[in-house]
């Protein structure tokens, strides 16, 4: 068994507003000049370590835990689970 | 009628819903901590306003986990009164006993301030006392009270008389539909971001959240 360093993203569905992600574009990447960056979504990060065979069965558990413990809510948000950066 | 008042760490307004309830006939209410919330015996549960554990990952998605909410789920399956105020509201989202979800509000700031409400039935546990349609003030005090279900959901819940009460004049947090409570398919669970403990006697501004508590022991008869 190895440990593997997973990243999980909790955002907004896009039906969902992300006032934040509206206030940071607007109030300032929009307002200092940055109008390349169209869009701005903010989301909560969770870095995991996760013991498991191989990366597929690493992202699997961190999808399956999310599910079951509802890290998210279905209704309003999305998940996103990847591989993260190895130290 | 024996109600429990479920304290989880960092709730609030708990001691003025034991008061208010106390103040009820026929009421003999409890405060009782979440994890020693086992006991099967009374007729209704209050979740109450706050931060549980600190509002971490999502207002109230902790304190959905709580044992107590293994209680909690068995009385509402069982046709039991089972509010939930402000955060208790969120943490009934986040457990599944209500639909929807409560998201940040629009304008990103806690908003505190007394909220002109409409009753939009009548025919649940918490409402019943009321006139359909009444107007009614209670304060409001929440960062999480943007309501959000998408358009099906908002069909389904208007046709099954899920929305409780809305805003009726100004909308303050951008919450859809103009919705601050809704209810279970039953109308035995009800979730509102407004404090009706905080409006329970003339002193404190006014009385409309009385009937609130009234409702659910008429109910109960």
């Amino acid at each position: 068994m190895n440990l593997f360093p997973i990243e999980i993203i909790i955002s907004n569905k896009p039906q969902a507003r992300d006032p934040e992600g509206e206030t940071i574009a607007r109030d300032l990447i929009h307002k200092e000049g940055f109008h390349a960056i169209r869009t701005v979504r903010t989301g909560k990060l969770l870095s995991i370590t996760v013991e498991a065979e191989n990366e597929e069965n690493a992202c699997n558990l961190a999808v399956r835990m999310c599910n079951d413990l509802r890290l998210y809510n279905p209704v309003a948000h999305t998940i996103s689970v990847r591989v993260g950066p190895k130290n | 009628m024996k109600v429990a008042v479920v304290q989880f760490p960092g709730s609030n307004c708990d001691r003025d819903t034991l008061r208010v309830l106390s103040s009820i006939p026929g009421v003999n209410a409890r405060l009782i901590w979440h994890n020693k919330f086992g006991d099967d015996s009374f007729d209704a549960a209050i979740l109450p306003g706050g931060f549980s554990f600190g509002d971490h990952l999502r207002a109230g998605a902790i304190a959905a986990h709580s044992n107590a909410m293994q209680t909690i789920r068995q009385m509402a399956d069982d046709g039991k009164p089972i509010l939930g105020i402000c955060n208790g509201f969120q943490i009934l989202i986040e457990a599944g006993l209500l639909p929807g979800a409560l998201l940040r509000n629009a304008l990103l700031k806690f908003v505190c301030k007394w909220a002109d409400l409409q009753v939009e039935t009548t025919e649940t546990a918490f409402t019943c006392s009321f006139k359909q349609n009444a107007k009614v003030r209670m304060p409001i005090a929440h960062n999480e009270g943007r309501f959000f279900a998408d358009n099906d959901s908002l069909v389904s819940l208007r046709k099954a008389k899920q929305i409780v009460l809305r805003y009726s004049d100004e909308n303050p947090t951008g919450t859809i539909d103009n919705i601050v409570a809704v209810s279970n398919a039953d109308a035995n669970v009800v979730g509102m971001m407004p404090h009706p403990e905080r409006a329970s006697s003339p002193s404190l501004g006014g009385s409309d959240g009385l009937k609130v508590f009234q409702s659910m022991v008429e109910w109960a008869q």
